[in-house]
């Protein structure tokens, strides 16, 4: 395990570039190489839910990037006091903390999205990537580094759900964050040109659809194949 | 590293303590706004079966709130038509705190009604449109709406609904404005006085422009238009008694300018 004692000694060093290569790669990884949802497969029940349309999904990935920025880092700073034998039920009681304030806050200056998204804001707690990420990273690494990774991984969640919406919405809906692409489009050909919106898009089977595509197309560049 | 019982339980306890209190910290603090933001909802919802949702949405917060307070007044009656001011409790109700949905799990004798007049500005004897709010079960969860009537008290102004958990594209198209827009111009009272409302038809993609209680359906949704059909049917028979009283009301006023 050479790499792994380089990378310690790497930590130590107080000369460490905020951003350096190897931090890079906490953010970048998540993104392709180690995507949570295409390649780790996690976090699919919300990707399915919400994403009907870009805005919703948009307010989801904010609040799922801010949840586990900041859980990554409560959890780190207290790594070192955790007892380990309760130490799930603390993550969770801080991710569930976290939460927690996020629907409120989204109650009082939001309360469109509130209404849409509460249910589902309430199930980032079980998301999957937010507590594999608190396990596998923050309780072992510094508060930076932990930071880095939540919003690595929080960041990869994001990108494949809106495009995923991205195209829900343009198929199911005929528009893009409520700007209706169809009618535009149809317009420019007269009035007998219409495009016709799927209505599968809109129900959680074209969510389906659409997440397989991507992680075929995904898999097929990366070559990346299950052991 | 294997900590004593006295460590763990100690942790846990200031842990649960310090999360506790920034909860309930941020509670107290964004309660106001967050009742604000219930309040403005409530209010849209309210206008939003009168104006026209582009209309709403172009309006600032305070525009909403302002155009709000000068044209609509409100109060509460019960079955039988009559104003209630208080509460069992001697509590004054206003009608725009009235909890639609809480009240449907009482027995509608019981249950508080809320009304709202949109009037003209500064003059509340010159009524243009009564607005009802309805209350009632889609296919997956509650349905609500509010339902605007010209003073004839017959003929739809216009109407407003709102779901839980429709299916979206489904169900969850009575949202849609083309789809409330079906309902302008309906009567709810037959020429005899009878109560009839207005039915959603099974099937879409019919002409009912014809037919004063009819109108075009959901095609896939039909549960969720059965549940507006209830809903409507059932909130307007509750709201029988006041109907009536305002329209002999209304008929008096013509017969002494007669």
């Amino acid at each position: 395990m050479s790499t792994e004692t380089a990378q310690t000694t790497d930590v130590k060093q107080p000369s460490e570039a905020l951003l350096s290569k190897r931090r890079k790669k906490f953010i970048t990884d998540p993104l392709i190489d180690d995507n949570p949802i295409t390649i780790q497969v996690l976090g699919i029940c919300s990707a399915l839910a919400v994403t009907t349309q870009m805005q919703p999904t948009l307010v989801m990935a904010i609040s799922v990037i801010f949840v586990m920025v900041m859980a990554n880092l409560t959890i780190s700073l207290l790594r070192n006091t955790i007892p380990s034998r309760v130490r799930i039920i603390v993550q969770l009681a801080v991710v569930a903390t976290l939460v927690t304030l996020v629907n409120e806050i989204l109650k009082a200056f939001a309360f469109d999205m509130y209404k849409e998204l509460s249910v589902f804001i309430g199930l980032i707690i079980t998301n999957c990537i937010v507590m594999g990420r608190l396990e596998a990273f923050a309780l072992g690494n510094k508060p930076y580094d932990s930071i880095l990774d939540g919003f690595g991984s929080a960041l990869g969640y994001s990108w494949i759900i809106l495009a995923v919406a991205f195209f829900r919405e343009l198929l199911g809906s005929g528009s893009v964050f409520g700007v209706p692409v169809y009618e535009t489009i149809s317009g420019l050909f007269g009035e007998e040109f219409s495009l016709a919106t799927n209505g599968l898009m809109v129900s959680p089977v074209g969510a389906f659809i659409i997440l397989g595509l991507i992680i075929w197309v995904q898999r097929t560049k990366t070559g990346y194949v299950e052991h | 590293m294997q900590q004593s019982n006295a460590y763990i339980i100690t942790f846990s306890v200031i842990l649960t303590v310090v999360l506790g209190l920034l909860l309930s910290g941020t509670s107290q603090v964004l309660a106001p706004i967050q009742k604000k933001a219930v309040e403005l909802d409530t209010k849209k919802q309210i206008l939003g079966a009168v104006l026209d949702a582009e209309t709403i949405s172009k309006m600032s917060s305070e525009e909403v709130l302002e155009f709000y307070d000068k044209r609509i007044s409100s109060k509460v009656v019960d079955i039988n038509g009559e104003e209630i001011e208080k509460d069992s409790d001697g509590n004054s109700i206003i009608a725009e705190n009235v909890d639609i949905g809480k009240n449907f799990k009482r027995s509608p004798e019981n249950r508080q009604y809320p009304v709202f007049i949109f009037h003209t500005e500064g003059n509340e004897d010159e009524i243009e449109s009564i607005i009802l709010p309805v209350y009632g079960s889609g296919l997956w969860d509650s349905i609500w709406g509010y339902v605007a009537l010209q003073t004839d008290v017959t003929t739809i102004e216009g109407v407003t609904f709102g779901h839980a958990a429709e299916t979206p594209g489904l169900g969850a198209r009575i949202t849609a404005n083309s789809v409330q827009a079906r309902f302008e111009g309906k009567q709810i009272f037959d020429g005899s006085g009878e109560l009839v409302s207005v039915v959603m038809q099974k099937g879409e993609g019919k002409d009912y422009s014809g037919d004063p209680h009819k109108v075009d359906g959901l095609s896939g949704a039909t549960i969720t238009a059965n549940g507006v059909n209830d809903m409507l049917k059932n909130y307007l028979s509750h709201y029988k008694e006041y109907l009536k009283s305002k329209k002999s009301t209304n008929n008096s006023e013509v017969a002494s300018v007669n």
